[in-house]
C-alpha cells in the first residue's frame, strides 16, 4: 500500500502540529479535555453522515434491507412500520441516534441476530490478530528502523529501506495470496505447511495443544499483516533518528565519551521514538484495514470478516453497524495518540 | 497589444521552466524509468483495442484448458475458464489505469479547491474546512470506500467517486500549507493592494505556485488509486468488468492456489507491482526536483 507513505509525513506534522496553532501555556487536561471535545464532534459527524449516506441507498430501503426476497405488499408495509419507515426523515433520524447512543446496532438480516452480539463475538479474534501483529510490526519496525538509521547508507540502512519500499508497494490481499500459495498449499516440491483457513482446526484438542493449533493458524495471517504494516514504522523510525543523529546533544553525548551503543540507546532513541508512538496510534486505520483484507483471505473469524460478508451479501444494518464501531475505535484511538504525544513530549507542552 | 507582449514573455518563460525542469528529472534515473515504464503501459492500453477486444474476458470465448500453464498458445497460461491470461491482463489494464487516473484527478481536485479555500480564507471558513478535512483524513479510507462503493452500486464511476471522496484530505493539507507559505510572500499584498479579488489571487498567484506540488501528488496518487481499487475488486466491490483486481479474486474463489495455477495469481499482481512502483519512482523523483524544501535539503 502506498498512500500512507505520503500521508505518515503529515499525520507527524499534525501531531507535532497543535501546539503552534494554539493559545500557549494551556494545561495538559485542558488540552485532553478540548481533544476529547473534538473527538466527541466527530463521532457525532461519524453517526449523522452514517444515517444519511445509508438513506442514500437507491431504491426502496425495505426491499434493499431485505435482498430482494419476494414479499407481499402487507409485508412490505409491515416491515416498513416495523423498522420505523414510514415516520417522517426527521423522526427516523432521532429514532437512529437514540438507539445508536444505547448501543443498540438493530438486527443483522443475514443472521437474524442483534448486530452488537455478532460484533461481540467477532472482536477477540481480531484483537488477538491485529494484536499480535500490530505488536510484532512495531518492534520489528523499531528496532529494524533503528540500526538502519544509525549507520546511515550501510548495507543493513540500504537492504531494510528498499525491502519495506517495495512491500510498500504490494498489495495487501496479492501478499497473502502469495503466502497462502507458497506456505499454505505448497508450491512444487515444498509441502504446504501453515493452516489457511480459520482460526482453530476441527478436532482442535484441549489446553496447551489448543494454544498451539490456534497460533500455527495464526502464522499466515499475522505474517501478512506484519509485513505491509511493519515497514512505515521502519521508514518513519529511521528518518526521525536521522534528524536526531545530527543535533548538538548526540556529539555532546559522544563528546561525554559515552560508548556508541550507548548514545544511541539512552540519548537518540527516545527522542526519536516519540514521533514514530504517535504514528503507531495515528495510523490505526490503516492496520484496520490491512486487517479486514488479511482477515477475508484466510477466514479469519473476525471483525474485518464480518465486514467483508456484510458488504458482499449485502446486509446494511450490519455493515452500519461495524463501519460506526470501526470508525468510532479508529476515532478514539487518534485522539489517545494526540494527548499521550503531548504529555511525553515536553517540547509540544511547551511551545 | 500590451497584453499579447507580455502573454509570450510569460509563455518563454515557462518553456525555459520546463526545459530546466526536464534537465533536473533527466537527473533522477528511478524518475527515468519509472516515467519509460508508466508511457509503455499507458501506451500498450491505449493500443489494445487495435489488437483485442472485450471478447478476450468473456468466458465462453476461453480455448485453452482449464489452469493450463504457460504454453505458446498461452503465453502467461490460462484461467478457470480457459481464458488466455495475457490477454485479460493486457485488456484489464485498461481498467486499472482508467480508475487508477480518474480517481486519483478527483482526489487531487477535491484536495486542491479544498486546501486552497482553507489556505486562503483565514476565519471560519477556513476553520471549518479543515475541521473537515481532519475528519475524513481520521476515517479508515478503504473501509470508508468499501461502504460509499457497496451503498452507491459497482460501476466504474462509483469506484472512482469511493476512492476519490475518501483519499483527498492529505492532498488538501499539503496544499493547504502551501497556500499559507504562498500567500505569506510580499507579492500577494502588492496584488491585494492593486485590488486583486480572492479569485484572481487564487487562480493567478496561489494556484501556479501549488501546481508543482500537485503534480508530484498526483503521481503518487495515481499509484494508490490503482492499489485501493485492485484491493476494492478483491474484496468484492468492483465495477464488474475484468481489471487486475477482479482478475485475482477470481483466482482466490476459483482456487488457483489449490490447483497450483501460479501464473495465476502471479502475472496481474506482477503487472500492479509493476505499475505502482513506476508511478511511485516518478513522482518520487518529481517531489525532489519540484518541492524546494526537498532540494535544498538535498
Amino acid at each position: 500500500m502506498t498512500a500512507p507513505l505520503e500521508a505518515a509525513e503529515p499525520a507527524a506534522a499534525q501531531a507535532a502540529g497543535p501546539g503552534d496553532e494554539r493559545p500557549t501555556h494551556r494545561g495538559t487536561l485542558q488540552y485532553a479535555l478540548s481533544k476529547a471535545g473534538g473527538a466527541l464532534f466527530s463521532i457525532a459527524m461519524v453517526i449523522i453522515g452514517t444515517f444519511f449516506v445509508f438513506r442514500l441507498l437507491p431504491g426502496d430501503p425495505v426491499r434493499n434491507l431485505a435482498q430482494g426476497r419476494n414479499m407481499t405488499p402487507t409485508q412490505l408495509a409491515l416491515e416498513r412500520h416495523r423498522l420505523g419507515l414510514d415516520k417522517p426523515l426527521i423522526d427516523q433520524f432521532a429514532d437512529f441516534v437514540g438507539k445508536t447512543l444505547r448501543f443498540d446496532l438493530g438486527t443483522s438480516y443475514e443472521y437474524k441476530r442483534p448486530v452488537l452480539d455478532l460484533i461481540g463475538e467477532r472482536l477477540g479474534p481480531t484483537l488477538l490478530l491485529a494484536g499480535v501483529g500490530l505488536v510484532i510490526a512495531v518492534s520489528l519496525g523499531l528496532w529494524q528502523g533503528t540500526r538502519a538509521g544509525w549507520r546511515h547508507n550501510s548495507r543493513f540502512d540500504r537492504v531494510s529501506t528498499g525491502v519495506s519500499l517495495v512491500l510498500w508497494s504490494v498489495p495487501t490481499f496479492w501478499l497473502g495470496l502469495l503466502l497462502l500459495m507458497v506456505f499454505g498449499v505448497g508450491i512444487g516440491p515444498i509441502p504446504g505447511i501453515f493452516p489457511t483457513r480459520g482460526i482453530e482446526s476441527v478436532d482442535a484438542p484441549d489446553g496447551f495443544a489448543y494454544v498451539l493449533d490456534v497460533a500455527s493458524h495464526m502464522v499466515l495471517p499475522c505474517l501478512t499483516l506484519v509485513a505491509v504494516v511493519y515497514a512505515q514504522y521502519l521508514l518513519v523510525m529511521r528518518s526521525s533518528l536521522l534528524e536526531e543523529v545530527s543535533q548538538d546533544y548526540v556529539t555532546v553525548a559522544r563528546a561525554k565519551g559515552l560508548r556508541d551503543d550507548e548514545v544511541r540507546r539512552r540519548h537518540a532513541v527516545p527522542n526519536a521514538l516519540l514521533p514514530t508512538v504517535t504514528l503507531v496510534f495515528m495510523r490505526i486505520g490503516f492496520v484496520v484495514g490491512g486487517a479486514v483484507t488479511v482477515e477475508t483471505i484466510y477466514s479469519w473469524p473476525g471483525l474485518g470478516q464480518l465486514f467483508y460478508e456484510a458488504i458482499r451479501v449485502p446486509d446494511f444494518t450490519l455493515m452500519q453497524g461495524t463501519f460506526m464501531l470501526i470508525t468510532v475505535a479508529v476515532i478514539l484511538m487518534n485522539t489517545l495518540a494526540d494527548v499521550v504525544y503531548r504529555m511525553l513530549d515536553p517540547r509540544v507542552r511547551s511551545a | 497589444m500590451s497584453a499579447v507582449a507580455t502573454g509570450s514573455v510569460a509563455w518563454s518563460r515557462r518553456r525555459l521552466a520546463f526545459g530546466r525542469f526536464w534537465r533536473d528529472f533527466r537527473q533522477h534515473r528511478g524518475g527515468m524509468v519509472g516515467l519509460l515504464a508508466l508511457v509503455v503501459a499507458v501506451v500498450l492500453a491505449l493500443v489494445a483495442p487495435l489488437f483485442i477486444d472485450q471478447s478476450v474476458t468473456s468466458v465462453v470465448s476461453g480455448t485453452g484448458a482449464k489452469f493450463a500453464p504457460p504454453s505458446l498458445a498461452a503465453p502467461f497460461g490460462t484461467d478457470e475458464s480457459g481464458r488466455s491470461i495475457l490477454l485479460m491482463v493486457w485488456w484489464g489494464s485498461r481498467t486499472s489505469l482508467l480508475i487508477g487516473f480518474l480517481a486519483a484527478l478527483l482526489s487531487i481536485v477535491i484536495g486542491m479547491v479544498v486546501g486552497i479555500a482553507a489556505g486562503h480564507f483565514r476565519g471560519w471558513l477556513g476553520a471549518t474546512l479543515m475541521r473537515i478535512t481532519d475528519w475524513f483524513l481520521v476515517l479508515p479510507s478503504l473501509i470508508t470506500a468499501m461502504v460509499l462503493a457497496a451503498i452507491l452500486g459497482g460501476s466504474t464511476f462509483t469506484i472512482i467517486v469511493a476512492i476519490g471522496v475518501t483519499t483527498w484530505p492529505t492532498t488538501a493539507r499539503l496544499i493547504r500549507a502551501q497556500t499559507l507559505a504562498v500567500e505569506a510572500r510580499p507579492y500577494i499584498e502588492r496584488s491585494k493592494a492593486l485590488g486583486g479579488g480572492h479569485w484572481h489571487i487564487t487562480t493567478r498567484h496561489v494556484l501556479p505556485n501549488v501546481a508543482p506540488l500537485l503534480l508530484a501528488s498526483t503521481t503518487l496518487e495515481v499509484a494508490s488509486a490503482i492499489v485501493t481499487e485492485s484491493t476494492l475488486a478483491f474484496l468484492g466491490v468492483s465495477a464488474n468488468k475484468t481489471s487486475w483486481g477482479t482478475m485475482l479474486r477470481a483466482s482466490y474463489d476459483f482456487g488457483a492456489a489449490t490447483a497450483g495455477a501460479w501464473w495465476y495469481i502471479i502475472i496481474p499482481g506482477l503487472c500492479i507491482l509493476a505499475v505502482v512502483m513506476a508511478f511511485t519512482l516518478c513522482g518520487r523523483a518529481l517531489e525532489a526536483v519540484l518541492n524546494p524544501r526537498l532540494r535544498k535539503a538535498g
